[in-house]
């Protein structure tokens, strides 16, 4: 491992010459000491009567307890789904849907502050992120779909779109209340009814959603939420009452999900993993380039399905840009999830920290270079990764190829825009790709050519509720968000 | 205008005005608490050019500014003097007097400021005379007209031609960023400047608007980042013009840490032009020490 500090002369000094005191988030939060599962418009304990710890990750210490559905929740959950859409929630008139879905969307913003740190508190990230980002595009996810609810013919020109029943949903631990609005606010807006399962690490927000179902007067039964681990997510998937599945998650997991759900009447979607190129080429906008990179890896701790994992750079700049970056990460204060200064938070579990460690050890067992802040204090409880990336990687190596999900960035590079696309398309991915140039020509030429899902131009990371989002090969197929979102959930 | 500019030893990059604004917004983000709000605030004091650039200026406005410059505050604030008093070349003899003995730098804004439209050899005049009359610093503005219908060359040549007429007085360079309008603009002529020789690089006279903001000062910043990249020289920034608030101060001094790191914190090397923000920034100073705020009758005018 190399020091970023480490560089040629003449060196900048990113030291404690000015520095800022702490900046905790301290407005108070009705965290509780234990979560039910939600079901039928009422919290209740699960059947098994079995819960288990949800961790701050920043700490490693216990948060809350979360109630461990079983097989009979989940088929309690359904049959609630189920008696909802046949009853008040299928014979509504869509405008009617429509309305409470925009009631639920300003409520999130009314309580916006303390959904934000309570994602924090549990999934480890920044407050400034799910304060400024997360928590401003859950309410602009129920905004959205909450106009469309009405007019859903003029979505699909020509057509009678029709909803499809029960939506059973499994969304990951990345963007809790993110994820939960994707998946819930379309399937509502078609007619749906939904039974969702959070991460197990990541329960607790969704649980004050579905606070704000409640005092919304959303009728029973049409969000059920059963939390736990995979088996509770597999019982999901596999119930035969459910007419749609989607998947927010791993590859590997949505792999044994396409399997399960083959050969029945439902309809799949699945937003999966990626190992995204993020191209830069020598005539880019060089500076805010390297903001598009440090944005694109460590935005959300690297946690991020469509990260620009794979920086691709052409090789007149790369020592220009590997220099900046050395820099650049100097600066990434990391630490405590709850002060508005932190841009790195943790982890988000023990072992998702030990993936990143074992990938990153065999890229270095591979020979790649690992560079990592000279200055960044970790703190000694809880789950924490330095933002870290490697040089001198090829395009077999492990790190590049494999996603790591973590705040670790491959530097690969590449001489015409031909190989670019070569290179960037060398993946059994596709989920997402970043092209800088101020050449607007070569943007379009390179976006018709590379293979993902969302091509982002000299800029990176940027979501909107307007704007479908989803992958190609092994990255899933369907889109969630806008117009092309509706379409998983109509028939 | 990436790649090679013609005028320039060093490349230019492109500039993204989407993605240096973003990158400027996220500065703001920063919460500044507590004792590191107090130490940035007299940080910001400490980097001041305070200014007074009026057709109505006279001895005792300089006099009144003078006094203020060399203790902004009561003794018990503990709050340092500001860096330079900043005037026109008639007020120099004056400043001079009145800041004898400090180290207080006398900047006089010259070659025929703001507009800079007139013959070379009058503006070299005006540069000769504001030293010659005490001036350590000059503030001289760029040919806009000249730089915008694309004639560099004269531009980079009417630079080195003021900085050998300051000798021993340091240069700051004034683009008018509000008059070159767009980013790319600003980082040419930033680069144009600081390989002609400038010592510091300025935003803006204060008397047109737009002046500093923050994406425009950061890609000044960059500029200089990049030259002390390529020739290890260390050019200071000073954005002018526009910049009122305590807050805002510390969102600049914020951008510079995390930019050009602990060596740029330092007023000879990034400076700000105001005539209006020390106020601002005594009342805060004064709530923190004192846990109130007081009303504006308690801070002696400048």
């Amino acid at each position: 491992m190399t020091d970023a500090k480490k560089q040629t002369t003449p060196a900048l000094s990113f030291g404690k010459a000015w520095d800022y005191a702490p900046a905790p988030e301290t407005t108070p939060v009705p965290l509780q000491k234990s979560y039910d599962l939600f079901i039928d418009g009422d919290f209740v304990k699960p059947k098994s009567g079995k819960s288990f710890w949800s961790i701050n990750p920043a700490t490693g210490k216990r948060l809350a307890r979360i109630a461990q559905a079983s097989e009979a929740d989940v088929d309690r959950a359904v049959k609630a789904a189920r008696k909802a859409y046949e009853g008040a929630w299928g014979k509504m008139p869509a405008s009617e849907r429509g309305k409470y879905l925009f009631r639920i969307a300003r409520m999130i913003q009314e309580k916006a502050r303390e959904l934000a740190i309570l994602e924090s508190m549990d999934g480890g990230k920044p407050i400034k992120e799910s304060r400024d980002i997360d928590l401003p595009l859950v309410a602009a996810h129920f905004f959205h779909y909450a106009g469309w609810a009405d007019k859903l013919d003029y979505a699909f020109p020509g057509r009678k779109p029709q909803s499809l029943g029960v939506a059973g949903q499994v969304i990951p631990w990345n963007f809790p209340l993110l994820m939960a609005a994707w998946k819930i606010a379309p399937a509502l807006a078609c007619g749906n009814t939904v039974v969702i399962k959070p991460a197990e690490t990541t329960s607790i927000s969704i649980l004050h959603l579905a606070q704000i179902f409640q005092d919304a007067g959303l009728p029973d039964g049409v969000v059920n939420i059963v939390t736990g681990a995979g088996d509770v997510g597999a019982a999901l998937v596999e119930h035969p009452d459910v007419d749609k599945v989607a998947f927010t998650g791993s590859t590997e997991v949505g792999k044994k999900i396409a399997a399960a759900v083959a050969g029945t009447k439902k309809k799949l979607t699945l937003e999966l993993g990626g190992k995204a190129a993020n191209i830069v080429f020598e005539d880019a906008p060089i500076d805010q380039a390297v903001e598009g990179i440090i944005n694109g890896i460590y935005f959300n701790q690297g946690h991020v399905c469509c990260a620009g994992s794979r920086l691709l750079v052409q090789e007149g700049i790369h020592d220009e840009i590997i220099r900046k970056l050395r820099d650049r990460i100097q600066t990434i204060r990391v630490g405590d999830p709850l002060d508005k200064n932190t841009d790195i938070g943790a982890i988000n579990s023990k072992e998702q920290l030990q993936r990143i460690c074992e990938l990153v050890d065999s890229g270095v067992e591979e020979g790649a270079e690992l560079v990592q802040p000279s200055s960044c204090e970790l703190p000694s409880e809880g789950y924490w990764f330095k933002p870290s990336f490697f040089t001198g990687v090829t395009p077999s190596h492990r790190i590049a190829r494999e996603e790591i999900f973590g705040p670790v960035l491959s530097v690969l590079t590449f001489r015409t825009p031909e190989e670019a696309i070569e290179r960037a398309n060398n993946t059994c991915y596709g989920l997402s790709a970043g092209i800088w140039t101020d050449k607007g020509s070569k943007i379009f030429k390179l976006a018709n050519q590379l293979k993902a899902g969302v091509i982002w131009a000299n800029t990176f990371n940027q979501f909107d509720p307007t704007s479908p989002f989803g992958g190609y090969q092994e990255s899933g197929f369907g889109r969630e968000g806008g117009r092309h979102g509706l379409a998983a959930y109509l028939k | 205008m990436s790649a090679k500019s013609a005028v320039t030893e060093f490349p230019v990059p492109a500039i993204d005005q989407v993605g240096v604004q973003e990158r400027a917004a996220k500065f703001t983000k920063r919460s500044i608490k507590n004792e590191a709000k107090l130490a940035g605030l007299k940080m910001a004091v400490s980097m001041m050019d305070l200014t007074t650039l009026e057709g109505a200026d006279s001895p005792g406005k300089i006099a009144q500014l003078c006094r203020k410059a060399r203790q902004p505050m009561a003794e018990r604030y503990d709050c340092p003097p500001v860096a330079a008093v900043c005037v026109y070349p008639s007020m120099v003899a004056e400043t001079k007097r009145h800041l004898a003995g400090t180290k207080l730098g006398i900047a006089s804004v010259a070659t025929g400021f703001p507009s800079g439209q007139y013959p070379l050899e009058i503006r070299l005049d005006d540069v000769r005379d504001a030293v010659a009359q005490g001036a350590t610093e000059i503030d001289m503005v760029i040919s806009r007209g000249t730089f915008l219908s694309g004639g560099f060359e004269t531009v980079r040549d009417e630079i080195v031609a003021v900085k050998e007429a300051c000798g021993d007085a340091h240069l700051k360079v004034i683009f008018e960023t509000g008059e070159l309008q767009t980013y790319d603009n600003v980082r040419l002529a930033s680069q144009i400047a600081m390989e002609a020789d400038a010592d510091f690089i300025k935003t803006s006279t204060g008397k047109v608007s737009p002046a500093a903001t923050l994406p425009v000062t950061l890609v000044m910043l960059e500029a200089v980042r990049d030259f002390y990249y390529a020739t290890g020289k260390k050019i200071g920034v000073k954005p002018a013009g526009g910049i009122r608030t305590a807050k805002e101060a510390l969102q600049y001094l914020v951008m510079v840490k995390e930019t050009l790191g602990d060596d740029w914190l330092t007023p000879d090397l990034f400076r700000f032009g105001a005539s209006s923000l020390l106020r601002d920034v005594e009342f805060q100073i004064a709530k923190m020490v004192d846990g109130n705020y007081q009303g504006g009758d308690y801070f002696s005018l400048g």
